[in-house]
């Protein structure tokens, strides 16, 4: 390795910057959500289906809105308080999980999880187009692509090795790994 | 498969407790739409004119309008419906918010209520579970408060209610029914929750609403809200500001207030206080306004502002949206403070911001006037905002003079006789109006005034401006992009019309000219009230993002009906119609439809009668103002001619032309 590629990777980060001092509360994000989501497109709406969700309490003027992310099976264990501006927030305020402790980010009927997909073939995802009050903004930035060079090689060594095992068979392979491993 | 509706209703009998989900007729929605159009179709086949509004019989109905849960943008409105204890006629009140969405995802377009519970109880829905609930450790908490303990109770935090606070309890004749944000306030659909013993309905659904043609409709959504953006960065030019732009009136957004503390009556609608507006009371109000303001909110998928969320020092945050603003401040003569502090507890007792000061200013300037005495307010403190407040809980609770009080200026006046009547001057049809007092009459407000069964200026108002420009090419470049109209000829009307000279109010615009833009803005109020759209983007501002061109279309793709500009008109003649027979049938007429006597100074009584008379016409109505045989016959409503000539309201040969029965025949 030389240590001095000049064709570095880049890979384009999208992130929805969120101002939660802009929202209004009017969940039109969770509304075209699940339209955009729905089969066929835009058929029909249910917020409950929704990918994004407004964490509102309009009497404490807490309004987050927070996007699907990871399924996890298990609830954390310590949830911690914030207070930001005078204002208290639940951890789970700003949480993207589908977690076992509340029903965002889930399907109404069947409990299965669901996870924002930025509206693939969208301009934009179709939230940010929605809030006229960009409280919702997408970035876009070009990042160097971080790679471990070792987990790359890992990764073509095992499409060879599939590859292999699909044209000689596994058993094969395993004998002529054994007799390189004895020539050395 | 039913679109944009749930094809599904919710009859409640409080009495019995008894609770069944019944499906509708896709039929009822092709006539009447939905929302409004369908209550009144309830109303007039549940509920017969010898129903006392206090009757188990009375039906109290929760409409949620056609389009609401759908994508289109501002489509949010409940429509509440039931006999008014204060007009006796059928009441008209909508409230925004959340409700009617969630209720559609519940998998219901409707609520209806009839009987008494003999304990205050709450309905939850969730989803197609539905339960009658003790509500008993609620009585007397407020509205907010009530929505607070229920959605803790329930664990759900999700859930919308609408609530009534003491004054719906207590039956005032001017109670609400809160909503978080929003509010159905006029007409006293509160007194009649509270009659019925239900503290509030409580809401959560997560069920689908289904568009008949998803992308078709998806393209008329994305064109309106282009049309709101371009809308929000064009205002009109040369109007007032709050008539400049979309929206219910922006009152939460704005700090200058120079025209409605100037041009609208203060105290019981009698002083207009020129030059009030000083650098000082902005400076002031403003101040306050911001430190009050912690956010503007909207309702259920709109960008629109029109509500704030308001935390004054010491007192429990509250929400609050347009003229309630300014209606405390000014029936006391005092300031912004004082209406936001006042307005909180009115808020969490549940009144109609519009009628509760009213009543208060007109007790106070009944006491001034000797009319009534000190001892008809023990313990009152000497302090003019100590007043309201004392009157306020007076009131709400129907404590002494507050019995009286309650049941709104007409019927107090009423009672307390000796020369009162002449205070309660600002009603129409028994109801409280805008605290507004003009000079020269116009002839189409005349008209909107005496015919609009919503009873409140506001809704009936908008699309055609309500003044010309002073030059002609400042009205042609107002026409070059008013593509709203229905007809080019109202162009034509606004082209000619001018603040002075022969083409000027009070005669022009014409006679039938004015009976057009009338229909046309009624027309328009009308079609939002069946498709639950809130009027502050369609009917109430000029250049709307929503008009008779788009609205056949939002129907067809989302509802899946077939629908043209003329087949929607028809149907909002329909139960427009519908809404009038009922109220004729309660024994409204001619006579009632008048506005307030001083309203005007310069009056024209023969303009005035040939407007009616010629609009009347225009209507299909007779002289008295009864839908004639024919007319309700080309609607489709041979029922309500049939029950006419039944009861004698219509002769069974009548001259359909609508001039054999003369007012003074049907008075009585």
């Amino acid at each position: 390795m030389t240590g001095d590629k000049t064709d570095k990777k880049t890979k384009i980060i999208k992130t929805i910057r969120i101002d939660v001092d802009k929202c209004n509360g009017c969940r039109a994000c969770e509304m075209i959500c699940s339209a955009f989501h729905s089969t066929p497109k835009y058929s029909s709406n249910n917020p409950a289906r929704s990918r994004i969700r407004i964490i509102r309490e309009p009497l404490r003027d807490l309004y987050v809105p927070v996007y699907g992310g990871e399924y996890t099976v298990a609830e954390c264990a310590g949830r911690d308080k914030y207070t930001i501006d005078g204002k208290e927030y639940d951890e789970c305020s700003f949480c993207r999980a589908s977690c076992p402790s509340r029903d965002e980010f889930k399907e109404p009927d069947s409990g299965l999880p669901l996870k924002c997909d930025m509206c693939e073939g969208e301009e934009e995802p179709l939230c940010v187009k929605w809030c006229m009050h960009d409280a919702l903004i997408l970035e876009e930035r070009e990042e160097e692509a971080v790679e471990d060079p070792e987990e790359a090689e890992l990764e073509d060594l095992e499409i060879g090795l599939e590859s292999l095992a699909d044209k000689f068979g596994m058993d094969k392979i395993m004998d002529a790994v054994a007799r390189m491993n004895q020539k050395d | 498969m039913r679109y944009a509706e749930t094809g599904f209703n919710l009859e409640v009998d409080l009495t019995r407790g008894n609770i069944e989900k019944v499906a509708t007729d896709p039929k009822e929605t092709e006539l009447y739409l939905g929302g409004l159009g369908t209550n009144a179709k309830i109303l007039w086949d549940r509920v017969p004119p010898e129903v006392d509004p206090f009757s188990p019989d009375n039906l109290l109905i929760f409409g949620a309008g056609l389009l609401c849960g759908t994508p289109a943008v501002g489509c949010n409105r409940t429509i509440v419906s039931t006999i008014s204890p204060q007009t006796k006629l059928m009441a008209f009140s909508m409230m925004g918010g959340f409700f009617a969405p969630e209720l559609k995802y519940a998998g219901l377009d409707k609520v209806i209520f009839r009987g008494k519970s003999p304990k205050l109880v709450y309905l939850w829905i969730n989803n197609n579970k539905v339960e009658l609930r003790d509500a008993s450790h609620l009585k007397g908490k407020g509205s907010l408060e009530t929505a607070e303990m229920i959605r803790k109770e329930l664990k759900e935090p999700k859930a919308q209610v609408a609530a009534i606070g003491k004054a719906g309890e207590n039956r005032v004749f001017y109670a609400s029914i809160e909503q978080g944000r929003s509010s159905a306030s006029r007409g006293g659909i509160g007194a009649v929750m509270g009659d019925k013993g239900l503290k509030a309905i409580v809401v959560r659904g997560t069920l689908d609403i289904n568009v008949a043609k998803p992308l078709e409709y998806m393209e008329l959504c994305n064109e309106v809200m282009e049309y709101i953006q371009f809308r929000n960065e064009n205002p009109i030019p040369g109007v007032m500001p709050i008539l400049a732009g979309l929206g219910s009136p922006q009152e939460m957004k704005v700090h200058d207030e120079k025209w409605h503390t100037e041009n609208f009556n203060w105290g019981n609608s009698r002083e207009r206080r020129k030059g009030f507006w000083t650098d000082e009371v902005a400076r002031d109000w403003m101040e306050t306004l911001d430190k009050a303001r912690t956010r503007l909110i909207s309702c259920y998928n709109c960008p629109m502002t029109c509500g704030a969320t308001i935390s004054m020092p010491g007192l429990p945050t509250y929400m609050m949206k347009c003229f309630t603003k300014l209606t405390y401040t000014m029936g006391a003569f005092s300031d912004l403070d004082f209406g936001l502090r006042i307005a909180q507890k009115a808020t969490e007792y549940g009144l109609d911001g519009f009628s509760a000061p009213q009543v208060m200013a007109f007790a106070l300037e009944l006491l001034k006037d000797g009319i009534l005495h000190k001892d008809d307010f023990p313990g009152m403190p000497e302090d003019n905002e100590g007043r309201f407040y004392y009157l306020l809980d007076m009131i709400v609770n129907r404590e002494g003079i507050g019995d009286v009080l309650a049941d709104g200026t007409y019927w107090a006046a009423k009672k307390i006789g000796n020369g009162a009547e002449a205070y309660a001057h600002n009603n129409i049809k028994k109801h409280e109006q805008l605290p507004l007092k003009l000079s020269m009459l116009n002839p189409i407000y005349y008209l909107m005034y005496c015919t609009g069964e919503k009873m409140n200026i506001t809704q009936i108002e908008g699309q055609f401006p309500q003044a010309p420009y002073p030059k002609k090419e400042h009205r042609e470049k107002f026409c070059e992009d008013w593509f709203h109209v229905p007809d080019e000829k109202f162009k034509q009307y606004f082209i000619d019309w001018e603040p002075r000279g022969e083409n000027s109010m009070p005669f022009y615009p014409t006679v039938d000219m004015c009976c057009d833009i009338v229909d046309w803005q009624e027309r328009m109020h009308y079609i939002d009230d069946a498709l639950g759209q809130c009027a502050g983007l369609s009917s109430f501002p000029l250049k709307p993002p929503y008009h008779i061109h788009n609205y056949p279309k939002f129907i067809s793709a989302g509802a899946g009906i077939e629908m043209d500009e003329d087949k929607l008109s028809q149907a909002a003649k329909r139960y427009r119609t519908l809404v009038r027979a009922i109220n004729i049938r309660r024994g409204m007429r001619r006579k009632d439809d008048r506005p307030p006597e001083d309203h005007w100074k310069k009056r024209f009584p023969e303009l005035e009668k040939e407007l009616l008379d010629t609009y009347y016409k225009f209507k299909g109505w007779n002289n008295d103002g009864i839908p004639t045989k024919e007319s309700l016959q080309e609607l489709g409503l041979d029922y309500v001619a049939d029950e006419f000539i039944k009861r004698g309201i219509l002769k069974e040969d009548e001259d359909t032309s609508g001039e054999t029965i003369s007012a003074e025949q049907q008075t009585h």
